[in-house]
């Protein structure tokens, strides 16, 4: 499990809260963190700790999210929403460079937007696990991204270990949550009274000195470990067992693949909202004004027509190919790709879709015994 | 006479929407107006200049005799046609005579409706004439309008998405409306080019840009409007500014059938 699961930690009372956000203003951070907006826990921009979802947990199901207030003084009560962290670290819609004419000379002008020092405040275990994927693509010392790089290298991560998973999630299957496991500068475990606080790099060490802590209590950090194990024991979705996916590659013409078309919009929603997809289209927009044109980057998904357009066709140009292409991606051959599954299991592509489509249930229809197969 | 090719834009029955989001551009019609000549635009100036254009714009649908022949006339005058909005698209809302008794509709019109000329139908202009590119929306959305005109400029290929309206839709951090509210949406469905205006305000897609590049109608229909509005609403829904369309037509009928006093929409085809 947690590798830091048996080192010291530190704790730091709630009303000391605050502490947190001033010292990151003061490092000149902008704080990202959870808030309530439009009916959802979303990532915004935040400043104090009165922009957290005091009191609110979120019920979660196939296609439906609500919010209910709890009247507690609980802040991280909730599970992962519809915003993930790729909306900073790989903006939906991001200006890469300008080309102007100058005389019979093209100029070609960087125009990436100013250098942006994020602290992330409330990243979970599963959401650990999907940044560390999205960096095997974007930081690929061969091609690596400086939009991403930028963002990437000068963030902060103060992670939250999940205490209240919601019924979509199965980061446990998954094996990234809920438990914060690497890739934090700190992570905190909320209980009633304050916050365990775990270290894990010299910039989680720097920041904490400044913070009024004390070593955590033995009963402090056995009340948080419980708490996790609480958590675990909620998780009742379950993927089936990840060796069983290069089985999926062997189930290429099962009809189930026509029964999901059935339901599903091909409206790409699933992808916008998961945190490892990265699919993402190049433009050029030209400007009628002037005869800039601006090399523009956006959010793309498999799930589009247009994507596979290849020599004036779409290649999967039915709803079934394209639904077959993203889940066997996603968990199978992202595996040969990468070395990983590209799912951390954060029930996302669940709930915020549409119809309420859910692959832990698709991918166990697909692997049922016995179906005509056919690679 | 200057060299610079010759626009034209013209109007058949429409609300004038679209013509006014060409005028909407402001600072891009002074640009505008140095890359055509401005030949014919009676919204813009009373001055308006014979054909042949090198670009026509056409909004509106086709409604009456007249039309058919203004249409054959422009299109021989043309050397490329773009229609502008649902009505030219689609039909437009008009086209909601295709469903029903048009004479009925006239009655509780007009006072004398013996004097109006009229077919039984509105339809769209590429049901008359070819068209070189079909720009969605009501009313069209001033960038694309731009762009879809300087792609002609340049002579290429337009860049309008055929994407959903979700995809713009959690790009610009919308949470859906149907997943959080139960609100029907029509986004999944509907082709982009609004920027999702609607979810960002509470409320779901009206369709305005008609079908997307793929849809799956009955699914929608049975998962996102169904359990939150009757067959008859979630089919008046439909049957809205791109009602006329093929794919949203059809489901329409589906969720809405036709009564026995109405004609089949199927039949409504007094034109090509
Ligand atoms: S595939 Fe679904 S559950 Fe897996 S990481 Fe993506 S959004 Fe989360
Ligand atoms: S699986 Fe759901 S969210 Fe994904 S494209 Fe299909 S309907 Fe949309
Ligand atoms: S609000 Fe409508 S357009 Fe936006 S994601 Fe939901 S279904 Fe799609």
């Amino acid at each position: 499990m947690n590798e830091k699961e048996n080192e010291p930690k530190l704790w730091l009372d709630r009303h000391e809260l605050q502490r947190i956000f001033d010292v990151l203003i003061d490092d000149g951070y902008e704080i990202v963190g959870p808030t309530v907006e439009q009916g959802a826990i979303i990532y915004d921009r935040i400043s104090s700790a009165d922009d957290l979802p005091k009191g609110i947990r979120d019920q979660q199901e196939p296609g439906k999210y609500r919010l209910e207030a709890a009247g507690d003084e609980y802040c991280f009560s909730f599970a992962v929403g519809p915003h993930s962290w790729k909306k900073y670290l790989t903006p939906p819609i991001m200006p890469l460079l300008r080309v102007k004419q100058k005389n019979s000379e093209l100029e070609i002008e960087e125009v990436i937007q100013k250098p942006q020092k994020f602290a992330f405040l409330g990243v979970r275990g599963c959401e650990l696990a999907a940044i560390l994927i999205q960096d095997r693509l974007w930081l690929d010392p061969a091609h690596s991204d400086p939009v991403y790089r930028q963002r990437r290298e000068s963030s902060l991560i103060l992670a939250v270990n999940c205490t209240t998973p919601a019924a979509t999630c199965f980061c446990s299957s998954m094996q990234t949550g809920p438990a914060c496991r690497s890739g934090y500068d700190v992570a905190l475990t909320e209980l009633k009274a304050g916050f365990v606080i775990a270290v894990g790099t010299s910039s989680g060490a720097a920041l904490v000195k400044r913070l009024p802590l004390r070593p955590a209590t033995q009963a402090e950090m056995d009340e948080a470990k419980q708490s996790l194990a609480h958590a675990e024991a909620k998780i009742t979705k379950q993927m089936p067992q990840v060796d069983e996916h290069s089985k999926l590659l062997k189930k290429l013409k099962h009809p189930h693949w026509q029964s999901v078309a059935e339901r599903c919009l091909s409206c790409a929603n699933c992808t916008m909202v998961c945190p490892t997809c990265f699919c993402h289209s190049v433009d050029d927009v030209s400007d009628l004004n002037n005869g800039d044109i601006t090399r523009v980057r956006r959010w793309d998904s498999c799930f589009n027509l247009d994507f596979s357009h290849a020599s004036g066709t779409p290649i999967r140009d039915t709803t079934a190919s394209r639904y077959r292409q993203w889940l066997t991606h996603k968990l199978a051959s992202w595996i040969d790709q990468f070395g990983s599954s590209g799912c951390v299991g954060c029930g996302r592509c669940i709930t915020w879709c549409p119809v309420g489509i859910d692959l832990t249930q698709e991918v166990a229809t697909l692997l049922e015994e016995p179906v005509d197969v056919g690679e | 006479m200057s060299k610079l090719p010759r626009l034209a834009v013209v109007k058949f029955a429409s609300c004038d929407g679209c013509q006014l989001t060409l005028l909407d551009c402001e600072d891009e019609l002074l640009a505008l107006g140095e890359a055509v000549h401005i030949a014919h635009f009676a919204e813009a100036s009373s001055q308006l200049e014979e054909g042949p254009y090198d670009i026509a714009l056409v909004e509106g649908s086709i409604t009456t005799p007249h039309d058919v022949e203004r249409i054959l006339l422009l299109r021989s005058i043309s050397r490329v046609l773009i229609t502008i909005g649902a009505c030219a698209t689609s039909g437009g809302i008009q086209a909601l005579k295709n469903f029903a008794d048009h004479q009925e509709f006239m009655k509780a019109v007009y006072a004398r409706p013996e004097f109006i000329q009229t077919l039984s139908t509105s339809t769209p202009i590429s049901q008359h004439v070819k068209v070189d590119f079909e720009l969605r929306g009501c009313p069209v959305d001033k960038v694309q309008l731009l762009e879809v005109i300087q792609a002609y400029l340049r002579g290429v290929r337009p860049k309008t998405s055929s994407e959903s309206v979700c995809q713009p839709c959690k790009r610009r951090g919308t949470v859906c409306v149907v997943v959080v509210q139960g609100i029907p949406c029509l986004g999944p469905i509907t082709q982009s080019g609004c920027g999702s205006i609607c979810p960002a305000f509470d409320r779901g897609c009206y369709g305005c840009f008609g079908p997307a590049a793929a849809t799956n109608m009955t699914s929608l229909s049975d998962n996102v409007l169904l359990p939150n509005m009757s067959p008859t609403e979630a089919g008046k829904w439909l049957r809205s500014f791109n009602g006329y369309s093929p794919v949203f037509a059809e489901e329409s009928v589906r969720l809405w059938p036709l009564t026995l006093s109405n004609k089949s929409h199927k039949e409504g085809g007094d034109t090509k």
